[in-house]
């Protein structure tokens, strides 16, 4: 087990960056670029929306997390399953779900990839394997162990990512996944975004622990802490994650350091962070450092990038038209998908006198 | 046809669906070596092996999540929980996820699982270990509820439970194990179903409705004959399934006798005498030549005591006397 950033020098960091072309291909680098550039716009827009009072609900943005998701989901394939927590709008993009059915689903329409039943913590694409965003924080890692168990029992080599926050560590839900998928041998990596805070409580003030890596070793796993502000370093760890799983079926944890650039959800007035706080987040944009990095490797170029924002914002502008055409749900349809098998006597109306 | 056992039936309704279905394996505390706590999986885990029944930790939110997730890519997992007070550990996983899933993500993916779990009290197992948590259950839209009696009903059920896509509570109860009855010989009838959400009328009669399931359906069988010397004649719904209610089966006999008694293992507040004494007065008031009565539970934790316990559970006393207030001329 490595502490991932922590152990590591400036220097060292500074030579490791130096050949990202050595780690990754140029197409590699440029998509992840431009998979990050697509969260930040996305989510941005989302949040205006959220104050256009077109999206309801709670909605929780992944805005300076953009690293973490894009460096962990560039090493699934096909095969493999995600499950994700409320914060979860970044991972349906990077997993490759279109713009617009996420906006549909933001917007409550029936167009939405949950055809508007689920809303921002309930995405959902089966196709691609993005097995729901769940709103109980720690409820989705149960599910996302019995995922590993059926791709076990199958005999498919498929891995499940189980994504959560920090604050879903503290959960019981969380160890008795953990232990489960160790005892059985489950391919599952279980990935803690840890941006530092449970909503408002520091993860100091609510893990006895506040390493939280550290909590696999309890159960014999394997784990690293990465510093998530960096997709390469992310996606290097995951690597390693992703073949313990896939070829040695061995479970993992992997935790990532990242931050959120706003409060818990949209109408969080993050009143318990300092302004000291915020400002070093505010200069640590992941996105502008590897905006860097690859403008000083000779990988982008300001052209580029402008081309890139171009195509992104008409991306983010359609997905808002296409959520805004699309029909809301019919009232009538309130009792569809209530059950897979239908079963006599089923009360599916409303109640009227 | 053949007698078997309640017990019985259940572990030969577990080999033939695992047998036919390779999707189908078991879960839960204890099934395999030891061979569940009420050994209805004897002898399984010999036959199907350590992949099909998987002995898991005490841990039930996380094994009960486990076997969502596994419904969700396809499997069709029957966990055991070794009673019915320990779903309050998994309630999460099982209200709020196996509940909830198929519907809000518009579809997408069903939950095909069952939970079988036993309840009920009289085995002096105080507070924590003897409760019927039914109503639990049956209030959660996206679940379905079945609580059989007989040997028959929970064979045709159980397979109807495993081959449907919902997630499904299939409720035992510790005094029905050893019921037996007759079920279809295997060689001629091998296959029947009895569908989720039909009531069954155990016994017809014209005087009182008495609308009962699982366990109690036996007390209030042996109540009927014991009236019907008395010249009252008890008509004996047996629900079989909480969630779908079949309240058309309930009305029709109501309508026919005029009067109803609900004699339930549960408490009696927000209960399901509640809910269907409720809709009996919605659906067919004009037809009620009395109030309808509830035979419940005393609202108490139930305590450890043989002669408390027996005070606090339903009786069949209880029941004699409901019935003959119900269909004597003094209201």
């Amino acid at each position: 087990m490595s502490s991932g950033v922590d152990g590591k020098t400036e220097e060292v960091k500074a030579a490791v960056r130096g050949n990202m072309e050595a780690r990754a291909s140029r197409a590699e680098l440029l998509s992840y670029f431009r998979q990050m550039l697509m969260i930040r716009r996305f989510e941005e827009k989302t949040a205006e929306m959220y104050k256009k009072a077109k999206i309801g609900g709670y909605c929780h943005l992944n805005l300076g997390e953009e690293a973490s998701i894009v460096g962990a989901l560039s090493t699934l394939d096909s095969r493999d399953y995600i499950y994700t927590n409320y914060r979860e709008h970044g991972y349906a993009l990077a997993r490759g779900m279109a713009p617009g059915a996420i906006m549909a689903e933001l917007f409550g329409k029936e167009d939405g990839c949950s055809k508007g039943r689920g809303g921002s913590m309930h995405l959902f694409d089966n196709n691609l394997h993005f097995m729901g965003g769940y709103g109980i924080v720690g409820g989705q890692l149960p599910l996302a162990t019995g995922a590993g168990f059926a791709l076990t029992y199958k005999g498919e080599d498929g891995v499940v990512i189980a994504q959560m926050g920090d604050g879903a560590t503290a959960i019981g839900a969380f160890h008795e996944s953990l232990n489960l998928a160790k005892l059985w041998n489950l391919p599952v990596i279980f990935l803690v975004i840890n941006n530092l805070y449970g909503m408002g409580t520091p993860v100091e003030k609510s893990s006895a622990v506040p390493e939280l890596y550290r909590r696999a070793r309890a159960y014999d796993m394997y784990a690293e802490r990465v510093d998530g502000n960096d997709v390469l370093a992310v996606r290097d760890a995951m690597q390693r994650a992703v073949r313990l799983a896939r070829e040695d079926k061995e479970p993992s944890l992997i935790e990532l350091m990242s931050f959120r650039m706003k409060g818990h959800s949209v109408v969080d007035p993050d009143r318990y962070r300092t302004n000291e706080e915020k400002r070093y987040y505010a200069e640590h944009d992941p996105i502008q450092a590897y905006e860097e990095q690859l403008i000083a490797e000779g990988i982008l170029t300001p052209e580029m990038i402008e081309t890139t924002e171009a195509e992104i914002e008409r991306e983010v502008e359609s997905a808002v038209e296409f959520a805004e055409k699309s029909a809301f749900p019919k009232p009538e349809d309130l009792f569809q998908f209530m059950y897979a098998t239908s079963v006599p006597n089923a009360v599916l109306e409303v109640k009227t006198y | 046809m053949t007698t078997l056992t309640y017990r019985q039936v259940l572990h030969d309704t577990l080999a033939q669906e695992m047998t036919r279905d390779e999707r189908v394996f078991l879960m839960g505390e204890e099934i395999g070596v030891f061979e569940g706590s009420y050994k209805v999986t004897k002898g399984l885990l010999e036959q199907f092996g350590a992949k099909r029944v998987k002995d898991t930790p005490i841990a039930e939110e996380g094994f009960v999540g486990a076997a969502v997730g596994a419904a969700m890519l396809g499997l069709r997992p029957v966990v055991e929980l070794m009673t019915i007070n320990f779903s309050i550990v998994a309630l999460d996983m099982i209200l709020n996820h196996a509940a909830k899933i198929y519907y809000m993500f518009g579809g997408q993916t069903p939950v095909p699982m069952v939970i079988r779990t036993p309840g009920g009290g009289g085995q002096q197992l105080a507070a924590t270990h003897s409760q019927n948590l039914e109503v639990f259950f049956s209030h959660i839209p996206g679940l379905k509820v079945v609580a059989p009696a007989t040997p028959y009903d929970a064979r045709g059920l159980l397979r109807s439970a495993i081959r449907d896509d919902d997630p499904v509570l299939f409720l035992e109860n510790l005094g029905v194990y050893d019921v037996k009855g007759e079920v279809p010989d295997e060689d001629f009838d091998n296959d029947y179903t009895i569908p989720i959400g039909v009531a069954d009328i155990k016994r017809n009669g014209t005087d009182v409705t008495l609308i009962t399931y699982s366990r109690m359906v036996h007390t209030a069988l042996e109540v009927a004959e014991q009236l019907q010397h008395e010249g009252i004649s008890c008509e004996v719904v047996d629900l079989r399934s909480l969630r779908p209610l079949d309240m058309p089966t309930i009305l029709q006999s109501v309508r026919k006798t005029n009067r109803a008694v609900i004699f339930e293992h549960d408490w009696r507040s927000y209960g399901i005498g509640a809910e269907i004494a409720a809709a009996i007065q919605e659906e067919a008031f004009d037809y009620l030549d009395a109030p309808v009565l509830r035979v419940a539970a005393a609202e108490v934790p139930l305590p450890y005591s043989k002669p408390m316990e027996l005070a606090a559970m339903p009786s069949g006393e209880q029941l004699v006397s409901a019935i003959r207030k119900t269909v004597s001329k003094r209201w």
